[in-house]
């Protein structure tokens, strides 16, 4: 059944991440990007590896199923990695040299470290946003957040209705779509055989009904909306708040130290000796 | 009694391209409407017939303003609503007082979790987040889906999507609800289920109810009933009297309910049954009266 696959892969859930208020968990997603990229030493590095290694657990979501969301991304880190490995030049002499082909002890170390970080921008990404957060609410945050561009004429409330809108009808356009392919089966249509053309071809008496339907309801929609008084967000207020609770408050104190942290660290080297192991050990450079 | 729903005149009219030919498209002047004289009094049960293309459905979506009228007034609550200077304030006004449930469940709920969309007209009205809690629970209480305030409407069944649709237009605390053929889409069950609510309503709430429907059965639990044929109003009376003008009603397409058809074929045949029953039981009394004194 396709009406089985998940919404922007969102775990339902009670965990202290679920439970953040979604402004936050954009904010923080915000940080953490820009965190990962300023982490460009192992020990930084390392530091967030376990960074997101501590938010899955507190999210209680298995990390199987978390593993299982680079599966997508996997080609992306294979080709940075394959590229890093073979374009980087380094000083001294080369592991291998055969041919055109050279590669550098520093080529197998970036590539290792390039790999990491996009596996930790994914995971903790989605870990702190798609994952635990329910893409209404997502919406709902998005729209606060952004209500300052407002003012210079972005229409901030009607991308959000329709955001709603969006999510609250592909539940049931998926029911009319297979309703349709139904309906075409039982009249011998055969959307798993033959080659791609054949198949795009037999998509198109889906999606012409499909979309012709959908213009209907958008009309509909449009006419229930305007007998419920509906006229954009003008002296409209809202059923649900979002407030900010002490969790929220919990979670920019640690986003801050970890920032914090993370400056500390990289300013850090300048002031101690570039000839000590210590140095060596902390602020390896790739 | 006061006057809720008062029309004077009103005449709608729009244009159609014919489809013979593609060439020069004649523009045809469709007469949906045709000088309609209609006065509803507040509490009243309305039920409107006719069949489809009657017009039934314009003259409901000309009461809320959705479609302008070419001619004629419309008075809601004593206030003229057909007049040039209407001010959009005034126009949201008449659309909170008279509130409509459309035919198709799934294309007028707008949000993705019920509570939410019963509180849609509501904060429309930039009412109070504690006035909004307020109405929502009563809208829903009412129509008994309070336990399914947290779910998602493509969850729902028909029935259920429909009482939640109820519901959004009651927390706007209208005082007219009418029902665009809110039950043609819906099996028996949930056709109860949102007739039952609109009498509930009538009676409990006194809200005046306009049910436009084609199921005759519906329409014989109105205190009152009119049909419109080819855009004029043709007959207006309590069910009783309606539903006594057989071959009227056969003549523009519709019938009795099926009780009353039974009894009208059994009196044609000789039976001789008297009575103005309309419901099945009161019909199935008749009959079986009849056939013991036989």
């Amino acid at each position: 059944m396709i009406s089985d696959i998940t919404l922007g892969q969102f775990f339902p859930g009670f965990s202290p991440i679920h439970k953040l208020d979604p402004r936050t968990k954009i904010i923080l997603t915000t940080l953490f990007i820009i965190e990962v990229f300023l982490a460009d030493t192992p020990l930084l590095l390392a530091l967030m590896l376990l960074t997101t290694v501590i938010m899955i657990g507190v999210s209680r979501i298995s990390f199987a199923v978390v593993l299982r969301g680079i599966k997508p991304i996997f080609f992306i880190i294979i080709f940075t990695a394959f590229f890093n490995i073979f374009m980087t030049k380094g000083q001294g002499e080369p592991l291998v040299h055969f041919k055109i082909i050279t590669i550098y002890k520093e080529g197998i170390i970036r590539a290792v470290f390039m790999g990491l970080r996009v596996i930790i921008l994914i995971l903790g990404t989605s870990i702190l946003l798609t994952y635990t957060t329910s893409p209404i609410s997502l919406t709902d945050g998005l729209e606060i957040l952004f209500k300052p561009l407002k003012k210079i004429g972005i229409p901030v409330h009607l991308f959000s209705m329709m955001m709603t809108i969006a999510l609250r009808f592909i539940p049931t356009l998926i029911e009319e779509t297979e309703k349709i392919m139904n309906a075409q089966k039982s009249r011998g249509a055969d959307f798993s055989q033959g080659g791609l053309i054949k198949r795009v071809k037999a998509l198109i008496p889906i999606l012409v009904p499909l979309l012709v339907s959908s213009f209907k309801r958008a009309e509909e929609l449009a006419t229930a909306m305007e007998a419920r008084c509906y006229r954009g967000d003008k002296n409209r207020t809202k059923l649900v708040k979002l407030t900010y609770k002490p969790l929220d408050f919990l979670w920019f104190a640690m986003a801050v130290l970890l920032f914090g942290g993370i400056i500390a660290l990289r300013i850090l080297p300048g002031h101690i000796s570039p000839d000590s192991l210590i140095y060596d050990i902390l602020f390896y450079k790739v | 009694m006061k006057e809720i729903i008062k029309t004077k005149d009103l005449c709608f009219s729009y244009f159609e391209y014919s489809d013979n030919d593609n060439v020069n498209q004649a523009k045809i002047d469709v007469h949906a409407l045709v000088d309609i004289n209609l006065t509803v009094n507040e509490g009243e049960y309305l039920a409107i017939l006719g069949h489809n293309g009657s017009g039934k459905s314009t003259l409901a979506k000309l009461l809320n303003l959705i479609l302008t009228p070419q001619r004629g007034n419309i008075f809601i609550d004593g206030q003229d609503i057909t007049k040039p200077d209407l001010t959009e304030d005034e126009l949201f006004d008449v659309r909170r007082k008279v509130g409509m449930v459309f035919q198709n469940p799934d294309n007028q709920l707008v949000a993705t979790i019920v509570e939410e969309d019963v509180a849609f007209g509501p904060e429309n009205l930039g009412l109070p987040r504690e006035e909004i809690r307020r109405r929502v629970n009563f809208a829903l209480n009412t129509v008994g889906m309070s336990e399914y305030s947290g779910h998602a409407p493509h969850k729902l069944s028909g029935g259920q999507k429909q009482r939640v649709a109820i519901a959004g237009v009651l927390a706007m605390k209208p005082k007219v609800i009418i029902f665009d053929e809110s039950t043609a889409m819906l099996d028996p069950r949930g056709r109860k289920e949102v007739v039952d609510i609109m009498e509930k309503l009538n009676r409990e709430e006194s809200i005046t109810i306009i049910n436009i429907t084609h199921y005759m059965e519906e329409a014989a639990r109105a205190d009152r009933v009119i049909v419109i044929n080819d855009g004029k109003l043709i007959m207006d009376g309590t069910a009783k009297e309606v539903f006594s003008h057989v071959d009227e009603l056969h003549s523009i397409g519709l019938e009795s309910p099926q009780g009353r058809e039974l009894i009208n074929e059994l009196n044609k045949a000789g039976l001789n049954i008297d009575t103005d029953a309309l419901n099945e039981d009161e019909c199935t009394e008749a009959i079986l009266n009849k056939l013991k004194a036989i």
